[in-house]
């Protein structure tokens, strides 16, 4: 049984954590998996992401995953955010696309423009 | 139909329009006929092409070439090179393919806020972006009444069609002296090209659950249940997922935070049969029977799943309930117009480029909705008519696209917001095949408990294939309007009323298409 004041400490704890993965990592990819995502690919595109950053080990890039946005027609979706603040949003993306956008913009710093739908959330 | 060796897309916009598209497309057109290419070369109209650019841009099909800035002095030069010679005009390529920024318009968010942002799987980040805030404000901090006269004033009306007011629904159960009562949420989205339920239960099931606690609270039920549609299978693994977590954490459970309050949920999945939406048939089929509407009264409210007080909501409804709780009914009211309070969920298909589902406050016009969430028609495709509100909708003609979409304003041309599903339809589109896929679509979901919707359904079905076979008269125009008003009056469940509003509308503003099938 859980009293108030554990429910507060579950959401200190939580934020906490959020803001440690947040400095601990530069990088957080996020993969929507929503079901137009996953009919569209998505957990090929967040293999193809955790392979390729397996290869290059890279330590400071998270992968996690979300629900869909709405944008059914630019599925899979990816989110690449850079120290917690710089968000690129990546549509139709393919695991073939993934190596450019782990080359590009998540080792060198460069967004993928033919690849971005939308940059900020 | 010609065929056209390529096609020129021009981006209409408002900006584009400024920089003199309309002048451009002209001196096209004259460039090409000059030059006898007017057969061979298409030159089509569209919404935003998509990219980046500056000034006037054209696309061209199939090679997908791109000019940016194009003025009409360069109309000769790009003809000749590029359509008469085969070689693109090098200075007015594009200097960019970047696609135009597409607004997900997360800051006026409210149901979906969380959807494509926090990993739905977690509770953690649920908590961590404020979630259960309201839960626990509503638990300790609200009496019962209050939370109730919170939603009342919020003006919260509910999503899953009928648009019955959310906290009057609450209130009638509430003072009910019942050993138990429960709730339901429908989330049997069983409208033709609805799915925004899905994206919140697999989104963001936290943010379901939580307004389902505030609910349960405040009319006093101690266990909910989820009716879920059965291919909703990602839905129903996270929504399971995310109880046990709650369960675990203790915000479920017996004598949640010390307040004395028990509360648990269930999910039950249902068969697919689109009139086990109708809040009746959903509740048979929940007690395990065949999924028949029940006479109305006693409405659920008094008596519902097992007799008991029941209120049956819709999944988008409750999911609101957290941040009315949160941010207080003023703020609740100040989205939205004419006594339609805060936001919709829409999904959008059909001819337009981007298909998909979006979010935005109540009173939004039809055009802007096509135009900044869907990107515009497919193809320069020019717009013919919108059935908005799934099968039971009305097809809207183009007459309609300024008119602003809230319950109100709808009502004045007797249309409805239904359950948010727009679907747009090009010039192409025959309206006799549109309205017969709806008539096929009631003749198959009528379950049969009453004779007006099991013969009418039926016999209208009858009437639309005599036209579409090309042997109808023009009477039967009438007749299924007559027909269908009939079912109104006399159907037992509103599956039965549907047909009517479909039918009278895409009759009443498209008649030519029906016409020209009879003559
Ligand atoms: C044939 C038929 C199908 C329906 N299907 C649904 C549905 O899939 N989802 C839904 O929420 N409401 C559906 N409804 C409306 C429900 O009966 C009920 O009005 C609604 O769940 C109440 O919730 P709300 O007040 O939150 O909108 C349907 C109604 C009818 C007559
Ligand atoms: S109106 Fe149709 S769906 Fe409703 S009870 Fe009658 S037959 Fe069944």
């Amino acid at each position: 049984m859980k009293t108030l004041a554990d429910l507060r400490k579950i959401r200190e704890k939580a934020q906490n954590d959020m803001k440690l993965r947040n400095s601990e990592t530069r990088v957080k990819v996020v993969v929507g998996m929503g079901t137009s995502g996953i009919a569209m690919g998505a957990r090929e595109v967040m293999k193809a992401f955790l392979d390729e950053i397996a290869n290059r080990q890279l330590h400071d890039v998270l992968v996690t995953q979300t629900g869909e946005k709405g944008l059914s027609s630019m599925e899979p979706v990816v989110d690449v955010i850079i120290d917690g603040v710089n968000s690129v949003t990546y549509g139709n993306m393919t695991a073939e696309k993934v190596k450019r956008v782990v080359a590009e913009h998540i080792v060198n710093g460069n967004p993928v423009n033919d690849f971005i739908i939308s940059t900020d959330k | 139909m010609k065929f056209y060796r390529s096609h020129i897309l021009l981006g209409m916009s408002e900006t584009s329009i400024e920089a003199g598209a309309k002048k451009i497309e002209l001196a096209l057109k004259s460039e090409l006929s000059k030059r006898n290419l007017q057969d061979e070369i298409d030159v089509l109209e569209t919404g935003p092409l998509g990219f980046f650019a500056k000034g006037v841009c054209l696309k061209v099909y199939p090679e997908n070439v791109l000019y940016e800035n194009v003025t009409v002095e360069d109309i000769p030069e790009l003809v000749e090179e590029h359509f008469l010679k085969g070689r693109p005009v090098k200075r007015l390529l594009a200097t960019t393919t970047r696609v135009e920024a597409y607004d997900f318009n997360y800051k006026e968010r409210n149901v979906l806020e969380n959807s494509g942002i926090i990993d739905p799987e977690d509770i953690e980040e649920y908590i961590g972006v404020g979630g259960y805030e309201a839960w626990e404000k509503a638990l300790l901090k609200m009496k019962p009444e209050e939370i109730i006269a919170e939603v009342k004033e919020s003006g919260l009306r509910g999503r899953g069609g009928a648009g019955f007011p959310t906290g009057l629904k609450w209130s009638f159960t509430a003072p009910i002296d019942s050993p138990e009562k429960h709730l339901v949420i429908n989330a049997d989205e069983g409208e033709p090209g609805t799915f925004k339920d899905r994206l919140i239960m697999e989104g963001d099931p936290h943010k379901l659950l939580e307004g389902m606690m505030i609910a349960c609270r405040a009319f006093g039920a101690n266990k909910g249940f989820i009716y879920i549609r059965g291919e909703y299978k990602l839905c129903i693994e996270r929504l399971k997922h995310a109880i046990n977590q709650c369960r675990s954490y203790g915000i479920l459970g017996q004598d949640i935070f010390g307040s004395g309050f028990n509360l648990d949920f269930d999910i039950k999945v249902g068969a697919g049969a689109y009139v086990c939406g109708e809040e009746t048939a959903l509740i048979e089929s929940l007690e395990g029977n065949r999924g028949n509407p029940r006479f109305k009264p006693p409405f659920p409210g008094v008596k519902g799943l097992w007799q008991t007080p029941t209120v049956v909501n819709n999944v988008e409804t409750i999911a609101n309930v957290p941040t009315i709780i949160n941010k207080g009914a003023e703020w609740y009211k100040s989205l939205g117009v004419n006594g339609a309070t805060g936001t919709k969920v829409y999904t959008l298909m059909g001819d337009v480029a981007m298909p998909g589902l979006t979010e935005v406050p109540m009173g939004i016009t039809l055009r802007d909705i096509i135009n900044k969430y869907g990107g515009g028609m497919l193809r320069g495709k020019k717009f013919k008519g919108a059935l908005v509100g799934g099968a039971a909708g009305v097809i809207l003609s183009d007459k309609l696209l300024d008119v602003k979409m809230d319950y109100e304003s709808l009502k004045e041309y007797t249309a409805v917001l239904g359950s948010g599903a727009i679907m747009v339809m090009g010039e192409e589109v025959d309206m006799v095949e549109m309205l017969w896929s709806i008539l096929r679509f009631f003749r198959h979901e009528s379950c049969g408990k009453c004779f007006p919707c099991r013969l009418g359904t039926q016999q209208l079905y009858n009437i639309i294939c005599k036209i579409r076979d090309g042997e109808g008269k023009e009477e039967d125009l009438e007749s299924m309007i007559l027909l269908s008003d009939a079912m109104v009056k006399s159907s037992f469940c509103a599956l039965g009323q549907s047909p009517y509003m479909p039918i009278k509308s895409s009759i009443l503003n498209f008649r030519n298409d029906f016409l020209k099938r009879i003559k």
